[in-house]
């Protein structure tokens, strides 16, 4: 009955996530009193297993199968329902991954539990693990906790957990081999692939001016445009703007786009959902403009205008001018 | 091809929300609702796939009354038929149950395809959909941006993460859950709406679903605004006194211009 981490890993290594929802397994168990352990899945796992082996956990479980080897819904699932009937833990972590947001609703629900997905952070409640995670786009908290039996699911959102806390110490390996049979797999990956090379590469940028939903419309696009300009900066945009074809798909910023780190980075009616926020939080200094002073962008930013983005945005392009 | 398309109302995404006195929900009076935007979206690619392929959509939603609105918007912008789940109180359901339902509907349809947004505006927790396709025995797919059928399959183009992408191809009958931006949303035309009303909506209710939710196995027991972690400097009031300030701090405080 310990805390199981279930790692993630393409092509032998590991996903940047992985060694942040350990930190945070080995944290949980220890305040549980329990034990932590670790899971990876794939094929020929000996060089993440020797890896997992230096840390402190009760055991690391290479999970290896060939049907493992290209990541399928059906065949992760499958495969984590028998390690968790092996190992019976109590609860088990996940970083919140796009891999995991497509197998983990499905393998919790095949247990007749569902899972707290997307945790900020947690707390132990009469020995129950308290979970908080965000609701509509980051502007309210809840606190989720399990009212069933274990084992729990939870994922983790990125960042929530810091890598570095990852305690260093000795496991045995396991080799835990899953019955899988190709008749199981329903889904026929095709290998992942990146759209040709991008012409913008936003991560080298100085000062970036980025655009959201708040820009209303395609012909505002060149305001912001202007703003940029007398900035010396790149433009960028929040996803709903790429999607719109407004401005083209290798200006977005997100998980799905573009991670940038600018020395200062202008959000222009963005709210700043979490989606938009990973991929700009690394900012040096971090401007909102937003008429929503709720907007959880202001919660990123050091400074903040609450105000109609077409009063504010003439004025700032007025005012860079005239301080050059 | 028989295609259902599960949407979900939610508030209207520049809405100025407040904590029930329960403190477990938002307080819904004077909220304007529309249609989760990711299910908008796997409206959209429903239609065009029909369009091309002919067949039918079939809009499935469970909510309460007020979820009507949502219904006639996709039967306007051109579902062939509705399925409207009356459940008044589906936020103390938690995904598992609500997809329970939502199961049961789908399951007496027996679509080829059953599409819907890859998560809600509202809880945001993406898990529906996934829990459909167990629930259903159907195969799945996730942040779907492209859907191309075949003979018998589909294959469809899966966002992955920083940019990177992947081709799926899966048996039908199949589940996808459908990433924004995949299409270019239309509007309801004035025939849309008018023709809307002579469409048929099916109401249907847990009972009648023979679809009892069971037990939850999470719970959301608290609401509440998160607490300021950073000191952000706000300037309100007028905008070209704003700017002064905030120039100022980037010039001498921050020294980034």
């Amino acid at each position: 009955m310990s805390v199981l981490a279930v790692l993630e890993q393409r092509a032998g290594q590991w996903s940047r996530m992985s060694f942040e929802t350990l930190a945070a397994a080995q944290q949980i168990a220890k305040e549980l009193n329990t034990g932590a352990s670790a899971a990876v899945l794939g094929q020929g796992l000996d060089g993440l297993a020797a890896e997992l082996s230096a840390q402190r956990l009760d055991c690391a479980y290479a999970v290896e199968h060939e049907l493992l080897k290209d990541y399928t819904p059906d065949g992760y699932a499958m495969a984590l329902r028998q390690l968790i009937g092996h190992v019976n833990p109590r609860i088990a972590l996940f970083p919140h991954s796009y891999q995991v947001r497509d197998y983990l609703p499905k393998l919790a629900a095949s247990l007749g539990r569902v899972a707290a997905i997307d945790a900020i952070a947690h707390r132990i409640e009469n020995g129950r693990p308290v979970f908080v995670r965000q609701l509509f786009q980051g502007k309210l908290n809840a606190d989720v906790r399990f009212a069933g039996d274990a084992p729990w699911f939870a994922s983790l959102q990125a960042g929530a957990y810091r890598a570095d806390r990852v305690v260093a110490g000795s496991a045995p390996v396991e080799r835990f081999a899953p019955r899988l049979a190709a008749g199981d797999i329903r889904a026929r990956p095709g290998e992942p692939f990146r759209e040709s090379q991008r012409a913008v590469d936003l991560s080298a940028a100085q000062i970036i001016v980025s655009v959201g939903r708040g820009i209303r419309e395609a012909s505002n696009i060149p305001l912001a445009q202007e703003l940029a300009d007398a900035l010396g900066a790149e433009l960028a945009a929040s996803r709903p703007i790429c999607d719109a074809g407004w401005l083209p798909m290798e200006r977005q910023v997100g998980s799905s786009g573009q991670t940038v780190a600018p020395k200062m980075y202008l959000a222009i009616g963005i709210s700043g959902a979490i989606q938009h926020l990973v991929g700009m939080k690394g900012s040096h200094t971090v401007v909102a403009i937003n008429k929503d002073p709720a907007a959880p962008i202001f919660e990123a930013a050091d400074y903040g205008i609450v105000g109609d983005l077409f009063q504010v945005v003439p004025e700032l392009i007025a005012a860079i001018r005239q301080s050059k | 091809m028989k295609i259902l398309v599960a949407i979900k109302q939610v508030p209207a995404r520049d809405s100025q929300l407040k904590i029930a006195s329960s403190g477990k929900w938002i307080d819904e009076t004077d909220l304007a609702y529309e249609i989760n935007e990711a299910d908008a979206y796997a409206l959209e690619e429903g239609l065009q796939l029909k369009e091309k392929h002919g067949g039918e959509v079939v809009a499935l939603c469970a909510g309460p009354a007020r979820a009507a609105q949502a219904i006639r918007e996709a039967l306007a912008k051109g579902a062939d038929r509705a399925i409207h789940i009356e459940e008044e109180n589906m936020g103390a359901l938690d995904p598992l149950a609500a997809a329970r339902l939502l199961a049961a509907a789908i399951r007496a349809e027996s679509p080829d395809l059953a599409l819907t947004g890859l998560q809600s505006d509202d809880l945001g927790s993406g898990q529906t959909g996934v829990i459909l396709a167990e629930l259903l025995g159907l195969p799945h797919a996730t942040i779907v941006m492209e859907v191309e059928k075949r003979d018998g399959s589909i294959r469809v183009k899966r966002e992955l993460e920083d940019g990177w992408f992947q081709y799926v191809e899966l048996p039908l009958p199949a589940l996808l859950t459908i990433q924004s931006g995949i299409k270019k949303l239309r509007y309801a035309t004035l025939m849309g709406i008018k023709k809307a009303r002579t469409k048929e909506i099916k109401r249907l209710t847990a009972g009648t679903l023979g679809a009892p939710a069971g037990e939850a196995s999470v719970e959301m027991d608290r609401v509440y605004l998160p607490a300021r972690t950073k000191r952000t400097q706000i300037f309100e009031g007028d905008p070209k006194e704003a700017v002064a300030n905030l120039v100022e701090k980037l010039r001498f405080e921050a020294r980034v211009l």
